[in-house]
């Protein structure tokens, strides 16, 4: 299940309800990203005040389908659920939910880590930052890239 | 008619949201496309050259400039990706 939106989730709200759906799951596991105050790991950077998140309808969907679905061929899964928003972001608010259920805890933490990879670097969204001195997008990083990498070799 | 769109830096240093085009009739990939693009509006150059990264996609999969491009098909040019 997909969700892109600009409203807030609740990760208890979504742990109950993909394990309702989870059946007879042995392992749920749930990742959530943030708004960091200092973007990447430069400690001179300005403090980021916002990012607004912009992203392409139809292809966005398409892609988060596209991301599940491999996820759910490679890995015996129960459920799945990721929820991306947009529009603009402040520091500490969530961005993006992946969960996965399985009857054990390798499929879900690696499917997850697999759905977070993929959307990174193949889901169309792009990230403009805010800060005291400006406006900038954000650029792709290669080590973004490269954690693709990994999940390739015995892709379909 | 082809619809085009922009996303993100691109459609900030274009200054532009999308397009339609009636298709040329020598416009048989997506590099042609861009290089009729460039030649209608020379400041695409700064968008479309060789140092950046665009990426475009042809009815919403990322593509290679050799793909081929027909009436009707949707066109998008952005920067890599940057979710999650």
């Amino acid at each position: 299940m997909i969700s892109i939106q600009e409203q807030e989730f609740s990760l208890g709200e979504e742990y109950d309800a993909i394990r309702a759906r989870a059946g007879d799951a042995g392992a749920i596991v749930t990742f959530t990203g943030l708004v960091r105050e200092i973007y990447g790991d430069d400690a001179t950077a300005d403090a980021v005040e916002s990012l607004t998140l912009e992203h392409y309808p139809g292809m966005t969907e398409k892609c988060l389908q596209d991301i599940q679905s491999e996820a759910e061929n490679r890995w015996p899964l129960l459920a799945t659920r990721i929820i991306h928003r947009v529009g603009e972001l402040f520091s500490h608010e969530q961005i993006v939910l992946v969960a996965t259920a399985s009857a054990h805890r390798q499929a879900a933490f690696e499917s997850a880590e697999f759905i977070m990879d993929y959307l990174k670097s193949e889901a169309p969204f792009w990230k403009k930052q805010k800060s005291t001195n400006g406006s900038s997008w954000i650029e792709s990083r290669d080590s973004d890239r490269a954690a693709l990498g990994r999940w390739q070799k015995s892709r379909g | 008619m082809l619809r085009i769109q922009y996303f993100a830096s691109i459609r900030e240093s274009l200054d532009r949201n999308n397009e339609e085009l009636e298709l040329p009739a020598n416009v048989k990939s997506v590099q042609a496309l861009i290089d009729h693009l460039l030649n209608a509006n020379p400041h695409f150059a700064t968008v479309f050259n060789e140092d950046s990264k665009v990426l475009v996609a042809v009815n919403q999969t990322v593509v290679d400039r050799n793909h081929p491009l027909s009436e009707n098909d949707e066109i998008a040019f952005f920067p890599p990706m940057t979710g999650g």
